[in-house]
């Protein structure tokens, strides 16, 4: 069993339609017991049964972290993925009994920050949710910039505004309205941290454009959870286990490791923890690195690869697993 | 020669770096003694640092005021001591923003010191620089009287306040910026073995 992968058994209490892309969905146990306890910033792994295939996605839980009554995540509907979203959005109801995995916390608040700086884009918000709930029930000192497409896409956008008009500022791109994030971030006081969430080219904007003003690497925070994507299927050779398996077009090795009954370990499923990174022994072709874990000499080297996002395109390929 | 090189120890104690030029909006230098030349040395390697540089300076006599001078930073104090300066620097903390680098460089008591008042504004602690130069003494706290003996430069020795003869420990407090120091004869009171320099 994977560190952090332990389950809980729930029902899919409610789904609630955000907007045209955006959906709800809350557990609660099947035990009536309570939830586990959790930070903002955590995230869960939900199993998905959808006819032959499992799928386990992670999501940001939105909650606020102080109720133990459920678990709630939303999901923004994605038509071209390999399918976990729109398997939520179309097939998933109230009721339905599911596996989700406990809450785990790989983009927690630094509580030691004299005050947090928030850039979300899009679904990335959520997260930022259950931190926001989090902070605003210690008189944690926030501030929110938060980017949509419009008025319409803007999820809980509304809502945060309510309850935090004066730390929350959202900016819509339909109407031409950015984040001007040089003038934002001069003149932060000294103890902010810097916490980012959204699509991989706000991320990689934030972060540099902070590091070239000197804050910190300690002081700024980002997550972004890749979805695998689908590629060329290829055979891979688990060296430890004696066999060789076909990782498919719309499956992600890990995936396929899993399908295979070996236990292979992992937590956030998206390419960033590096809980699941595993040695090469040998190969013969190319890698197709996806994640954000190794570094661009590991990812050169070719002894690597994270099985949760990354692929390989050749004629061999043998692992330590 | 200003550089020494300290045998490696437990996990709590301080480790020193060269100050290298990072990118920031603002640029805090804070040197004691010979400490001065490490900012040469930085300086020289990234003269156009100093326009955007508040340096402070406690020369204990090493005399390269002069010298800081002519690298022609946007300030310049220098200050008889370290409490002297105080003031200075707890405003000079307060009124900085995200984007500020701490750069200090001298005794490790200094460092030490202006490190806990970084950390105290809000600074991540990881992201200071330091650079060892000069005196090896030490800023060492009594455990037994809690006093603090400055510029400590034996092992053992007597505590300032309370008279006790302290063993100097290589365990260290980022919160109080000092060493331990522990009795060495609360055994057999009297059994002090002769004083040594440090490192000797």
């Amino acid at each position: 069993m994977s560190a952090g992968t332990q389950k809980l058994e729930v029902t899919l209490a409610e789904v609630v339609e955000v907007n045209a892309l955006v959906k709800r969905f809350r557990f609660v146990r099947r035990d009536g017991g309570e939830m586990p306890t959790f930070s903002g910033g955590a995230h869960v792994v939900v199993e998905m049964r959808d006819g032959g295939i499992t799928r386990l996605n992670p999501y940001s839980v939105m909650s606020d972290p102080r109720d133990r009554t459920c678990l709630m995540i939303s999901v923004r509907r994605d038509d071209v993925g390999r399918g976990g979203s729109l398997f939520l959005h179309q097939k998933a109801k109230a009721g339905d009994q599911m596996v989700i995995s406990y809450p785990v916390n790989l983009f927690s608040l630094d509580l030691r920050a004299r005050k947090h700086l928030m850039i979300a884009g899009g679904i990335g918000i959520t997260p930022f949710l259950a931190q926001i709930k989090q902070l605003a029930a210690t008189n944690g000192r926030f501030e929110l910039h938060y980017s949509v497409r419009s008025q319409a896409l803007a999820s809980y956008a509304d809502d945060l505004r309510d309850h935090h008009p004066e730390h929350v500022r959202i900016y819509h791109d339909d109407q031409d309205e950015r984040i001007d994030l040089d003038t934002l971030l001069d003149g932060q006081p000294l103890g902010t941290h810097l916490y980012v969430c959204g699509p991989k080219g706000m991320i990689d904007w934030a972060v540099k454009t902070a590091l070239a003003q000197g804050w910190p690497r300690e002081a700024v925070h980002s997550e972004e959870f890749l979805a695998p994507q689908s590629g060329q299927p290829f055979e891979v050779t688990l060296d430890r286990s004696g066999k060789t398996i076909k990782v498919g077009e719309h499956q992600s090795l890990l995936e396929a490791l899993e399908a295979a009954g070996v236990d292979a370990p992992y937590l956030c499923r998206g390419g960033a923890c590096g809980q699941c990174e595993t040695d090469v022994l040998r190969h013969e072709g190319k890698f197709v690195h996806r994640d954000h874990w190794l570094t661009d000499e590991q990812k050169s080297c070719g002894n690597k690869i994270m099985p949760c996002v990354s692929r390989f395109e050749g004629k061999t390929l043998v692992i330590d697993r | 020669m200003s550089k020494f090189q300290f045998p490696k120890s437990i996990l709590s104690r301080p480790v020193y770096d060269t100050l290298q030029a990072r990118a920031g909006r603002a640029h805090l230098m804070v040197a004691d003694a010979e400490g001065a030349e490490a900012l040469l040395d930085l300086a020289k390697a990234a003269p156009d640092l100093m326009a955007k540089s508040h340096i402070i300076y406690i020369p204990k006599g090493a005399g390269f005021e002069a010298q800081l001078a002519a690298l022609r930073p946007a300030q310049l104090r220098v200050a008889p001591s370290f409490a002297a300066v105080a003031p200075r620097l707890h405003k000079a903390l307060a009124d900085a923003h995200m984007g500020l680098q701490i750069y200090l460089a001298g005794t490790e008591g200094l460092i030490g010191q202006v490190m806990q008042a970084a950390i105290s504004a809000g600074y991540l602690a990881s992201a200071i620089q330091g650079e060892h130069r000069g005196s090896v003494a030490r800023r060492v706290q009594c455990v037994h009287c809690k006093g603090i003996t400055e510029d400590v430069a034996t092992d053992p020795f007597v505590c300032a306040h309370c008279g006790l003869n302290l063993f100097v420990r290589d365990h260290y407090s980022r919160r109080i910026a000092a060493f331990q120091g522990v009795c060495i004869d609360a055994e057999e009171p009297g059994q002090v073995p002769p004083a040594k320099e440090l490192y000797a």
